[in-house]
């Protein structure tokens, strides 16, 4: 197998420096919606010189940049061992760049390792064997600020009157993006799981947000319930940065999960605008950047 | 859009209100959560002896931020080598972390504005008034559009902190912000989190 070290440093540039195409058509659409001179519309204008800007000096989008998260889909025979120091050693060379702030902070010693190498969590690596020849390796970009607004329930959750059904599913997410306010860079992306352990559905709730824009569950019904809670969500006036408006969610994604008899978990990731996803494919000799 | 520069007087403070949008000019410093609780257990709360250089730094801090700016902010800076350090990407952090200590720290050093995103509660909202000082809202990711405002680096503390947490003192020219709590005790953000609650209640309700 042919060293990709090269090729992962090129796409953790693009991640971090150029927004993906359906995020900005969005984030531009949304525009339109706010009142001239608002400061809702001022952010949205900010961030839109900022998108281009990035991209054109190569500089990342948002300072914070996030944990990396990396879904790597391999075909048989590769190593693994291999692909994951290769990506480890793109890592570091990307910090010295300046594409990524060094952001792995030992939580016990209070230390910042300055390369973006933690232990074996950091960056978080997810390897999966896959018929036939390509390899896809794709990253995304979490933010703090996003992430901490997150939620995980345990249904029934009585302080929102949520029982163990979608329509329990629609309240507790609602009263996320409510709690969130504007404090994970509104407007957001939902990502939600319903059912798994406590877990395994935070990363399924991430997981989900690797799929494209308007990306629909394939269940009718939760195709509906996606939709609705993206209006609903936006009939709360939060808007871009919580200084109110009309853009608060742009999009919401759902993944069912297997649960316990016992539990009923629904987790909430919320994504901020700078929504930071890219992906590479080798394909024999050829290497593809999306 | 009204030009501020560093340092700032009280009077121009007071005449600041909520929705106002302002360009900042001058000399500021970032500072985040380590920052905030190193300043409140070294020298407010005096619960932490001073090691180091802790004393000389904060001799520097109480000049550079009186009448000044605490920017929120763990940017991405470039020059480390050579320290010829240049701001790559510097947006706002989330400042609700700064929640429990930002009211002392704005008293202790007359600090006159905070800028962050996200912004911060009634704690806060009330050392606003008593400092006073206000609390200006950046667009938070805006990272490179903000930093080309970052018209030089003149240096940095406690970089043992880490890059992010570290104090950088920064010149800024015309950096774009919004009052969203002013010294008279407005908060867009109350407003806009009870607004938003009445209709998650609606909402609730269906």
């Amino acid at each position: 197998m042919r060293d990709l070290t090269n090729e992962i440093l090129e796409l953790i540039r693009r991640t971090s420096s150029s927004l993906p195409p359906d995020v900005e058509k969005r984030l531009r659409a949304s525009i339109e919606k706010e009142e001239p001179g608002s400061p809702a519309r001022g952010a949205l204008e900010t961030i839109l010189k900022n998108i281009d800007l990035s991209r054109e000096k190569s500089t990342p989008i948002c300072q914070d940049t996030g944990t990396p998260i990396f879904y790597v889909h391999y075909p048989v025979g590769v190593s693994t061992i291999k692909l994951k120091e290769q990506i480890r050693s793109a890592m570091a060379e990307a910090t010295k760049r300046s594409f990524m702030r060094p952001n792995a902070v030992d939580a016990i010693y209070d230390k910042n390792t300055g390369n973006n190498l933690g232990g074996d969590d950091f960056p978080y690596v997810h390897f999966e064997e896959v018929e036939g020849d390509d390899l896809t390796i794709e990253l995304m970009l979490k933010g703090g600020g996003c992430e901490n607004v997150g939620r995980q329930y345990s249904l029934p959750d009585n302080s929102v009157g949520a029982g163990r059904d979608l329509a329990g599913v629609r309240k507790v997410v609602l009263d996320a993006v409510q709690k969130a306010q504007g404090q994970g860079c509104a407007p957001g992306i939902l990502g939600v799981a319903i059912g798994g352990d406590r877990g395994s559905s935070y990363i399924k709730s991430k997981e989900v947000l690797f799929s494209e824009m308007g990306t629909r569950n394939e269940d009718p019904q939760i195709a509906e319930l996606e939709e609705r809670l993206t209006s609903e969500a936006n009939e709360m006036g939060i808007g871009p940065m919580g200084f109110g408006g009309k853009t608060t969610v742009l999009d919401t994604k759902i993944v069912g999960l297997s649960r316990l008899p016992a539990s009923y978990f629904v987790s909430v990731s919320y994504m901020c605008w700078a929504y930071r996803r890219r992906k590479l494919t080798v394909k024999g000799e050829e290497i593809i950047y999306d | 859009m009204k030009q501020i520069t560093t340092p700032i007087s009280d009077d121009v403070i007071r005449e600041l209100k909520v929705g106002d949008a302002v360009a900042l000019s001058g000399m500021m410093v970032t500072g985040r959560d380590t920052v905030h609780k190193w300043m409140i257990e070294t020298f407010i709360k005096k619960t932490r002896a001073p090691q180091g250089d802790d004393l000389q730094v904060y001799e520097e801090l109480k000049k550079i931020l009186n009448g000044s700016i605490i920017y929120h902010c763990g940017p991405v800076v470039s020059g480390l080598d050579t320290k010829d350090y240049k701001f790559v990407a510097a947006g706002p952090t989330t400042s609700i972390r700064e929640e429990p200590y930002q009211a002392d720290v704005m008293k202790h050093f007359n600090i006159k504005g905070v800028i962050g995103k996200g912004g911060m509660g009634a704690k806060t909202l009330k050392g606003c008034e008593e400092t006073p000082a206000v609390y200006f809202h950046a667009i938070g990711g805006a990272a490179s559009y903000i930093a080309q405002t970052v018209t030089k680096v003149h240096g940095v503390f406690k970089l043992d902190f880490g890059l992010p947490e570290a104090i950088w003192v920064i010149e800024v020219k015309e950096f774009p912000v919004v009052v969203t709590m002013d010294s008279h005790g407005g908060s867009q953000h109350a407003v806009v989190e009870a607004s938003s609650r009445k209709v998650l209640e609606d909402l609730l309700a269906r």
